[in-house]
């Protein structure tokens, strides 16, 4: 079960950074980019705090 | 008991978990120092330099020679001349001044310190502000702006201070826990705002990225009214910025937990995550923003709701404990006060001051007068125990004599601050290149003033 939290934060992170990439090379629009963002942000902030607080 | 030594004794109760070295059982491994400066300083201040940088014209050259020079000479501070302090003290800045240079002494500077740590918060609240204040239609301040600039910006500071004050009152530690779940994202949030604001200027592949920075993003010309900045500026500025951290000596309250000195190389994470890579992706924003710099905005245009998110967030993690770090500043006025009270003292100032845009637009110059006010404490105790006991002179001066006063510490603060003001006022040298100056000016007069104490002591 942590493992599969783990790994959808880290999802969430991903989802921060790698469209930035994408949109950089003209792989896909601004606005994609944007809302891939905004749901790795949403991926982070429900499932990091999770294991994060444990940890802390 | 005397009203003067109750006073001492009640100041002294609010460090009572402080005043001794820490234990061997309670040091911390290098990781743990690795992710405290890596999210210390990659904060909402990020937002706001990278910007400045380029509306004073800096030029592609000089922003990375600078920031790399600048950042280098930061962390030799911290691991050269911070830690092995802490490692060898084990105690904060306040019982290490505590014992050099007397309570009435560590009183002034602890008031000074809160005053500091105000208009930081308030800094951070305006940032959060910009945000906030994004789908309201506000108008943002712009680079000229010293006063309030609309109703409605007063009206949004108010709010944001409002609720940052109240969460710092009821839950500081849930909010500092909190904070360090927000760092891995919010600097991959830097990341990619600069990155995805890159085609923006024409830049398609980071093949011609250097021909862009040069061209679109720090050309060297500084916008209108702003002065031109060279790499000096960004040099002493980067190795400034925190000077109250790692020449003050604030950072002792952190690295007296280090293991061993060489930790004082864990803020090179702090340094080039935060002020190199952080400041390069927010100047990128303010050149894709065609020179805004509020930092609403420009997270906006680099991530959308996301980016403006990442600066609320920003500001708020921030403003959190510099807020509760001043209420406990503050409470040396007032120890019978309860923190939480203190802690709304300080958001009021703080919010006060955010009201002025000047405290945003200004943050460069404002971030180098907070270090080099603070400065001279720290080469204060740096003579005082790594110079004097090689000289044959006695460490601790005010325990040691039992005295109240150092007279030549407080000396040696005045009159370097004083000569600083002198040469910044009269002369007109910047107050970014003030720092080494006073490191030196702080030295011989310590150095100077112990001689002559301690042989009439003797």
């Amino acid at each position: 079960m942590k493992i599969f939290v783990m790994l959808l934060s880290l999802l969430g992170l991903l989802l921060t950074v790698v469209p930035a990439f994408l949109h950089f090379f003209s792989q896909i629009s601004w606005n994609t980019h944007a809302q891939l963002m905004f749901a790795g942000m949403i991926l982070w902030f429900v499932f990091a705090p999770i294991w994060y607080f444990k940890k802390i | 008991m005397p009203r003067q030594s109750r006073l001492i004794s009640r100041l002294d109760a609010l460090y009572e978990f402080d005043r001794e070295p820490v234990p061997q059982n309670k040091l911390q491994g290098f990781g743990n120092f690795l992710g405290l400066y890596a999210s210390e300083h990659v904060a909402g201040t990020e937002f706001v330099i990278g910007p400045l940088f380029v509306a004073h014209g800096v030029s592609a050259t000089g922003l990375f020679l600078g920031l790399i020079v600048g950042n280098v000479l930061a962390v030799l501070s911290w691991a050269f001349y911070c830690a092995p302090i802490a490692v060898k003290t084990r105690l904060t800045l306040y019982w290490q001044l505590r014992k050099i240079c007397g309570p009435y002494i560590n009183f002034i500077y602890s008031i000074v310190n809160a005053v500091m740590f105000c208009f930081l918060a308030g800094a951070m609240i305006a940032v959060s502000a910009t945000a906030v204040g994004l789908p309201l239609k506000m108008p943002m301040p712009s680079l000229q702006d010293f006063y309030p600039t609309s109703v409605s910006w007063v009206l949004v500071v108010f709010l944001v201070g409002a609720i940052i004050t109240t969460l710092a009152i009821y839950g500081f530690e849930k909010i500092s826990q909190f904070a360090k779940v927000c760092a891995p994202w919010m600097f991959l949030v830097f990341v990619a705002c600069g990155v995805a604001a890159l085609p923006k200027l024409g830049c398609h592949s980071f093949g011609n990225f250097w021909e862009v920075a040069n061209e679109k993003i720090w050309t060297g010309i500084p916008m209108a009214g702003q002065s031109k900045f060279t790499f000096w500026h960004v040099m002493f500025f980067a190795w400034f910025c925190n000077m109250a951290m790692h020449i003050g000596l604030a950072d002792l309250s952190i690295l007296r937990y280090a293991k061993k000195w060489t930790y004082g190389f864990a803020s090179a994470a702090g340094m080039f995550l935060g002020h190199f890579i952080a400041w390069i992706a927010s100047g990128i924003l303010c050149a894709a923003a065609i020179g805004e710099v509020a930092p609403g905005p420009i997270a906006y245009l680099g991530a959308g709701v996301a980016g403006v998110v990442c600066v609320v967030i920003a500001g708020w993690t921030t403003a959190n404990p510099t807020l509760y770090r001043a209420g406990l500043a503050l409470q040396v006025v007032t120890p019978d006060w309860k923190r939480w009270k203190m802690t709304l003292i300080a958001g009021t100032i703080s919010t006060l001051a955010a009201c002025f845009p000047a405290l945003v637009m200004k943050l460069l110059e404002f971030v180098a007068i907070y270090g080099l006010v603070l400065m001279p404490m720290g080469v204060v105790i740096f003579v005082d125990l790594m110079i004097l006991p090689k000289l044959g002179l006695q460490s601790n001066y005010a325990e040691v004599f039992k005295k109240p006063v150092n007279i030549s510490a407080g000396l040696a603060w005045l009159i370097t601050l004083s000569v600083c003001l002198f040469l910044n006022l009269k002369l007109g040298i910047e107050v970014f290149f003030l720092g080494p100056i006073g490191i030196v000016l702080t030295f011989l007069l310590y150095l100077l003033g112990s001689l002559i104490l301690q042989k009439r002591q003797v």
